[in-house]
């Protein structure tokens, strides 16, 4: 347990020492939603605030940043340059270093979600949201679930060179297409499909609903379904092709 | 009891062996030195030891374990300096130092380490602002930080200048008055030939030659004796130095000449390394 708290505090320093994934990861949901706030925060969107809408998708979008990107490019960085690696020679754990990791970004993300609803009301007098207890709930599912997701695309992706590419070709584009940024009933057909089956989409409806309606997570069992399938099905690939050491050289 | 035994390892990759049927110990407290070129499989065996790589073929023990069933005990009480690994950049030695500590039980104070490695005046700094040779003394005093008894070290100075290496074997001389025992791999037969108690030289997988530094010289070619005669270089081999140059000498003196450019030259590890390990033409 000690060991946990220790490697858990070592995390935080580090992602905070790390401007570019604390930028990247932390900052730039923050600075989409002052933008885009400013841009279009006062229409109103699927009957709700413009704010309020766009605060729960880059809540969501947030997630992806932190718990799927942000943790899948620190996994890749650190096992390619043979950090891992050395761990393994270490008396830790191996649960105990990837619970403190998980934990270390699921913090950002809960932190990054605090500063936009404190942000939301401070620079656009958006509504704290009232069932506080649903949203932590969803917010724990999501970030669980793209954990989960984001060890997963570790196993896929080989070296350290080109990394942060094909992180953000992933996660960006499906931010886009999940309606993080704008509402994505004007986009085409197929690209609507294309997101259903992902869980991004689910995971940023679940938070409208409970944000904008009230609702409570479990009136919504179908979204619920999918993050959870999505990240049981990461667990498994996570389990089954997860490496602590780099690449062959 | 050893504290490492390894009986005809043995471990290939696709098909390929890389370590084909090797065997050594490693007695509590010495030095041993794994010497071979790259490529000779000096790495895996390394590594097999650490508990990374499963092996074939063989078997091995280290400190009393099948490292591959090793638990954390065990690993307190091995440390490791790997070949390849880097440190986080934006910790300071310190830091980095204290991270490591609190995965062990009983860890050696940071501030012994520090004088071990010889960092003591660079534990605020960021390991991003460090030299080479500085980053693979933190690389050392991460592997000490847990008081291991057992350290393996894994081509330890590979790029250092010359005074950064031997300021580096000087840091292995004081673990191995600390009663460490240390497995050391290397190209270098000058850090061999320093280091180590006792060296086994590994080509293509296999030990081609085992014993201690003077054990290899003293079954190495014979010594040469060459001078300069005429403007051209003789070279005499002989298996005794001390009659061969008495009845030159005496041969030279009565004819009133001068042996020049003189040298009598005794075989040296670095001798034995290359007749070893030099590959067959065609190779």
């Amino acid at each position: 347990m000690s060991m946990l708290v220790h490697q858990l505090r070592a995390e935080q320093k580090l992602f905070w020492r790390s401007r570019e994934l604390a930028f990247f990861t932390f900052l730039l949901p923050i600075i989409f939603f002052l933008i885009l706030g400013s841009a279009y925060g006062d229409e109103e969107l699927d009957g709700a605030s413009g704010y309020l809408y766009l605060l729960a998708g880059m809540i969501g979008y947030g997630a992806a940043a932190t718990t799927f990107a942000g943790l899948a490019l620190l996994l890749v960085l650190r096992r390619e340059a043979g950090l891992l690696k050395r761990l393994r020679a270490t008396p830790l754990p191996g649960w105990v270093y990837i619970a403190a990791v998980v934990g270390s970004i699921v913090f950002i993300f809960f932190l990054e979600s605090v500063s936009l609803v404190t942000l939301g009301r401070l620079a656009f007098d958006v509504a704290v949201p009232e069932n506080v207890v649903s949203l932590v709930v969803a917010l724990a599912l999501g970030a669980a679930a793209f954990a989960a997701m984001g060890i997963a695309l570790t196993t896929v992706i080989r070296s350290a060179e080109g990394s942060s590419a094909v992180v953000n070709a992933i996660y960006l584009p499906i931010s886009f297409i999940s309606g993080a940024f704008f509402s994505a009933d004007s986009f085409p057909r197929f690209l609507q499909v294309v997101a259903e089956v992902l869980p991004l989409v689910h995971f940023i409806r679940l938070v409208r609903d409970v944000m904008i309606h009230g609702d409570h997570v479990w009136e919504h069992p179908g979204a619920v379904a999918m993050v959870v399938l999505w990240g049981a099905a990461g667990t498994v690939v996570a389990l089954r092709g997860f490496r602590w050491e780099p690449r062959e050289r | 009891m050893n504290a490492v035994e390894v009986h005809e390892l043995r471990k290939s990759y696709d098909g390929v062996e890389a370590v084909r049927g090797i065997s050594f110990e490693l007695r509590a407290g010495e030095v041993f030195g794994l010497l071979g070129p790259n490529g000779a499989g000096k790495t895996t065996t390394v590594e097999i030891l650490e508990g990374y790589r499963r092996h074939d073929g063989g078997e091995v023990t280290v400190l009393g374990a099948d490292p591959r069933k090793a638990d954390a005990s065990w690993r307190e009480r091995i440390g490791v300096v790997p070949q390849f690994a880097e440190l986080y950049p934006n910790l300071t030695v310190a830091e980095h130092l204290e991270l490591f500590a609190g995965y062990y039980r009983r860890p050696r104070p940071t501030s012994e380490v520090l004088g071990l490695i010889g960092l003591e005046h660079k534990v605020g700094a960021k390991a991003r602002t460090l030299s080479g040779g500085q980053k693979r003394r933190l690389d050392l005093g991460i592997a000490l930080i847990g008081d291991p008894e057992l350290l393996f070290l894994d081509e330890p100075t590979t790029g250092f200048d010359p005074g950064a290496r031997r300021a580096a074997w000087e840091t292995i001389r004081s673990l191995r008055s600390l009663g460490k025992t240390i497995l050391l791999t290397t190209h270098y037969i000058e850090e061999a030939q320093r280091l180590a108690d006792r060296v086994a030289v590994l080509r293509r997988g296999e030990i081609v030659a085992s014993g201690t530094p003077a054990e290899l010289t003293a079954a190495a070619p014979a010594s040469r004796i060459s001078f300069r005669r005429d403007g051209e270089t003789v070279v005499v081999e002989t298996e005794e130095p001390t009659r061969a140059l008495h009845e030159l000498t005496e041969e030279a003196l009565r004819e009133g000449r001068e042996l020049e450019a003189l040298e009598v030259h005794r075989p040296t590890l670095e001798d034995v390394y290359l007749s070893l390990t030099e590959e067959e033409p065609g190779e």
